[in-house]
């Protein structure tokens, strides 16, 4: 769990920075990164261990859930979970699921649009063929209900991150006195930045 | 004060159990919470039902028999007591308190408010020992130069006193809190260094095999833990469990 949310963690901030350009409405950048990321043979490998992480994340969250379920046959009548937990760190699952299916349709959007879709190319200044995706993304993000999908899953993925990222470093047994709370405050700054600049493209795009 | 009490009845292990309403009257705020059970039940005597059965011992907090999920919360709102050391005067006059069993698969009703919490015990028999040849020639303890941060967090997690409020309080019912500061109080020390990884390694997978759920590190345990035990525990486990589990043979 621990192990693949870190490896998702990078992730995520390879992909702000490749969708930047969405921002500055750069869209020879942004569709140059789209085909440096679709054709690249290293970026193929780590492409490859990414979805096996996705897919082991999601697999480990739902056995881990399951599991602690089991733990208590009986709920109690009366529980008082925010007395002495953080509201994150009590709904990971529903967080986590919320995100799984915020990816689903957004690779289905974009992903399989651009491996297997009919993505319309055009010759590029350099003289390479590219796919434009940069205006079927512009596009996508003009259906109002659409950019406020991906921004509610991006506040979702916030929140996943507020708790998950400092967590994963102790459950691999990485608390120190000096380091934990820097771990700590750079993990919510992360999960607050991360989601924000992610949520502010579908915004950004709606509003332009 | 006056209080209207929401207490779980259960008569038995495999019985149905649910919520019994009873008001109990002329309480004082200096009673600790158990003599306040204890009125309680004095007055069910007298009315000719069956009194709440629950567990205590010491009464002075060190003992770790005292349970109770009181108004959703192990040992009650209050924080670093236990259920003997809580006092009334915590509640408002006319509270409506709702007490339940420490709920756990792994730790069986047995009847009412008392569970079966010997899961701990087969936890600790799993590993929570030092080998020490005791035919004699015992070892002097203070002939080894112990640092003394390792001696301080050795005994911090030695003041655990296994009274099951981590995993009652814990949304997955994990005793990793429990588990941790035994496997703690031990390894930290030159003479539980010996058979540190294979401590860690049975502790833990007796642990599993009770059924306690897993860690998701919400924190709530050392939050209601009456003796403040830190989760740096669980990180210094599942350090040492890492590291045992790739070089056990």
């Amino acid at each position: 769990m621990a192990l693949t949310g870190l490896f998702l963690c990078s992730f995520l901030v390879v992909h702000l920075i490749g969708n930047l350009p969405l921002l500055s409405g750069d869209k020879e950048a942004f569709n140059g990164y789209a085909h440096f990321m679709t054709t690249f043979p290293l970026i193929k490998i780590v492409s490859y261990l990414l979805y096996g992480s996705i897919v082991l994340h999601s697999i480990d969250g739902i056995l881990l859930t399951r599991k602690n379920k089991a733990a208590r046959e009986t709920d109690y009548v009366k529980y008082n979970g925010k007395a002495n937990a953080s509201w994150s760190s009590r709904n990971m699952a529903i967080l986590g699921t919320l995100t799984l299916v915020f990816l689903i349709i957004h690779m289905k959007s974009f992903w399989y649009e651009m491996h297997f879709g009919s993505v319309p190319t055009y010759i590029s200044e350099e003289g390479v063929e590219l796919k434009d995706l940069y205006t079927i993304t512009v596009a996508a993000f003009q259906e109002l209900w659409y950019a406020l999908f991906y921004v509610i899953s991006m506040m979702g993925l916030g929140f996943h991150l507020w708790h998950g990222f400092a967590s994963s470093f102790q459950t691999l047994g990485l608390s120190h006195s000096k380091y934990t709370p820097i771990i700590e405050i750079f993990g919510k700054s992360f999960s607050v930045i991360v989601s924000l600049a992610f949520a502010s493209i579908p915004i950004y795009l709606l509003l332009s | 004060m006056k209080f209207t009490i929401n207490v779980w009845r259960q008569s038995g292990p495999k019985e149905k159990g649910g919520i019994a309403t009873y008001k109990v009257n002329n309480i004082s705020d200096d009673m600790s919470f158990l003599e306040m059970i204890d009125v309680l039940n004095e007055q069910l005597i007298i009315q000719d039902i069956e009194p709440v059965v629950f567990d205590h011992d010491c009464r002075e907090g060190i003992c770790g028999m005292c349970s109770m999920f009181i108004n959703g919360e192990a040992h009650g709102p209050g924080r670093g007591v236990t259920t003997c050391q809580l006092h009334m005067r915590e509640f408002q006059d006319g509270d409506t308190i709702t007490i339940e069993p420490f709920r756990a698969k792994a730790f069986p009703i047995i009847k009412d408010l008392m569970v079966d919490r010997s899961a701990f015990d087969r936890i600790i028999q799993a590993g929570g020992y030092v080998s020490v040849n005791t035919s004699g020639n015992l070892p002097d303890a203070n002939a080894t130069p112990i640092e003394k941060q390792d001696a301080d967090a050795a005994f911090d997690a030695a003041t655990c006193i296994g009274c099951g409020a981590c995993v009652a309080t814990c949304k997955n019912a994990s005793a990793m809190l429990f588990t941790s500061a035994k496997v703690s109080q031990l390894s930290l020390l030159p003479q539980g260094k010996i058979e540190a990884s294979e401590r860690v390694l049975n502790m833990v997978k007796q642990m599993d095999l009770e059924g306690f759920g897993n860690c998701t590190n919400t924190g709530a345990c050392e939050v209601e833990c009456p003796k403040g035990i830190s989760i740096e525990n669980i990180a210094r486990m599942n350090r040492d469990y890492i590291s045992a589990s790739l070089s056990s043979k």
